[in-house]
């Protein structure tokens, strides 16, 4: 089996919103996903679904089921902060903590129980690695985080999710912020942690999509509208809505 | 407002602000001129750390009162800084907000309390608590501390609570999504990220409970020596002018005034330093 979620008839309300209807979509093991629709159609709302980042807003209610490995996240058992740890997120604004870049990347691992210093070194580091920020902070590690430029910042959240080692990581446009070089390169990144982590990201841009994708799903006013391979839904979309989307016609 | 006019508004409120400040700044023209010339004349030294209090002999030493106050004013922190913070941290992370919405303005409230009453509330049951169950006179330090400490909490609540809440909710998000749980993020980003606030909050509980004066007066029982223990009677530096003021004429006088200097002074040292950490915090940020 290769996909790694499965949302199943998800419904979510927002008091009397409805604000997720009836969506079914997978997301395929070590592939990035993309989320794609016009503003407000409920596609952040999808995304914080699959680490139950919905559960902090006051009057939400889902109904349906999200399938991690095959067991369903929100059922009972399913202990919140351990669902958290496997689904990691990266926001659209930078938000690293008022800490050092190095207790940034520590935090995960502390609030994990971590106490052996040397591991935590260790994880620091192959962390930092994994977000190219090595070469850039290795002699800054006690530097303020918030004193990064936003490009950096943005890959040092990324580094202190993968300290935590998810399996999967929820991206919520986390390009928006940056400039179209900082861009890049998180792209850069992004195809490269492909291949050792699932990623489903939403954006609000059709190229980025596309590049960076495999799978697509187009969503409109709550309700999933067509998904299927990147590269076909942008060639020959097979609803008229998703077409006028892409082609710009929108609205 | 019309017949005014903007600019005719914008000097009204200038003339008004100017003439608060230039009230505070002659209050304490005041009470320099009044006491420095005495200071000096008497010798500092002699003034501030001789524990001989005589005014009909001639002798001003205050430094009992200086004792006093710093422990009266230490305790206070003791008591009102864990459970004020405490206070402000259970409310602000673990509360809803319609339930907040009602308790804040009641915490505020407290504040209103005039401090007679709360000096009442010593006399009246914490003083023969404490003479019945630790022994000594009851007012004392001690009970002089608590009802302090419990005065200054709404102070200390209520610019905790606006330091906390105004850290961005960003970085609870970016903690939760890591795995930790809502507690580890209140105490590991939560709160440390509202640290200057509440340090803030803290100073300026203290600043109140320094210049505190008629709740101190009665609970505290105003006996002029150097205390050996919490459950002796003292006399702070503000109780001793309420109390001789009235009376007191020549060099009496101008010693008390010289009280009063010292009050401002130690007042003026503890907002610098409150300033400075607050200052390094922003700064390592
Ligand atoms: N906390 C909330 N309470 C009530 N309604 C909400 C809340 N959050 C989102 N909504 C509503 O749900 C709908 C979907 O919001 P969502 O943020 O998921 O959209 P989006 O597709 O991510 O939009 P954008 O591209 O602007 O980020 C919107 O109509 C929004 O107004
Ligand atoms: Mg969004």
């Amino acid at each position: 089996m290769n996909n790694k979620i499965e949302i199943k008839k998800l419904n979510l309300h927002y008091g009397k919103f409805h604000a997720l209807k009836s969506v079914d979509m997978p997301v395929r093991k070590n592939s990035i996903t993309a989320l794609i629709g016009p503003s407000g159609c409920g596609k952040s709302t999808l995304l914080r679904c699959l680490n139950r980042m919905n559960d902090l807003i006051a009057g939400v209610r889902i109904d349906g089921q999200v399938l991690l490995d095959g067991i369903d996240i929100y059922s009972h058992s399913v202990e919140v902060p351990e669902l958290r740890k496997r689904v990691g997120m990266v926001f659209q604004r930078p938000n690293p903590f008022p800490l050092s870049v190095y207790d940034n990347v520590a935090y995960g691992l502390k609030v994990a129980g971590m106490r052996d210093g040397s591991r935590i070194s260790e994880t620091v580091e192959r962390s930092l690695k994994g977000a190219w920020l090595w070469e850039n902070l290795k002699d800054r590690l006690d530097k303020p985080a918030l004193e990064l430029p936003l490009d950096q910042q943005q890959r040092l959240c990324i580094a202190r999710l993968l300290a935590v080692e998810p399996e999967v990581i929820l991206m919520d446009e986390p390009c928006s912020a940056l400039d179209p070089i900082a861009t890049m390169k998180v792209e850069e990144l992004m195809l490269e942690l492909r291949q050792r982590y699932t990623i489903a990201i939403v954006t609000h841009n059709m190229q980025q999509a596309a590049r960076v994708s495999e799978y697509s799903g187009y969503m409109l006013l709550g309700e999933m509208v067509e998904l299927g391979q990147t590269a076909a839904i942008f060639t020959n979309p097979s609803d008229a809505r998703t077409q006028d989307y892409i082609t710009g016609r929108y609205g | 407002m019309k017949f005014l006019g903007e600019k005719g508004v914008r000097r009204v409120l200038a003339g008004i602000a100017f003439s608060a400040i230039s009230a505070l700044l002659l209050i304490a023209l005041f009470i320099i001129k009044e006491g420095l010339p005495f200071i000096i004349s008497y010798g500092p030294v002699k003034f501030l750390l001789s524990s001989d209090w005589q005014p009909q002999a001639g002798k001003f030493g205050i430094w009992p009162m200086i004792v006093a106050s710093v422990w009266v004013t230490l305790g206070a922190m003791l008591v009102g800084a864990p459970l004020g913070v405490a206070c402000a941290v259970y409310l602000t992370e673990f509360v809803p907000r319609r339930v907040m919405g009602v308790i804040k303005p009641t915490i505020e409230l407290l504040a209103g309390i005039p401090s007679v009453v709360y000096g009442f509330i010593g006399v009246m049951v914490l003083a023969p608590l404490i003479r019945s169950q630790l022994g000594g006179p009851g007012l004392s330090v001690l009970a002089g501390a608590i009802i302090l400490g419990v005065m200054i909490l709404p102070t200390i609540i209520s610019i905790s609570i606006d330091s906390i809440q105004s850290v961005p909710n960003s970085y609870r998000e970016g903690s939760l999504a890591l795995g930790a749980t809502h507690w580890q993020t209140t105490h590991m980003v939560t709160v440390p990220a509202a640290k200057s606030g509440i340090i803030a909050a803290i100073i300026l509980g203290m600043g109140r409970a320094i210049g505190e004066t008629m709740a101190v007066i009665m609970v505290a029982g105003n006996a002029v020596k150097i205390p050996g223990s919490a459950l002796d009677s003292v006399r702070t530096l503000t109780a001793n002018i309420a109390l001789e003021m009235g009376y007191a004429t020549g060099q009496h006088r101008q010693a008390l005034f010289a009280t009063g200097v010292v009050l401002l002074i130690i007042i003026m040292i503890l907002n610098s330093l409150a300033g400075m950490a607050i200052r390094k915090r922003a700064g390592k940020r």
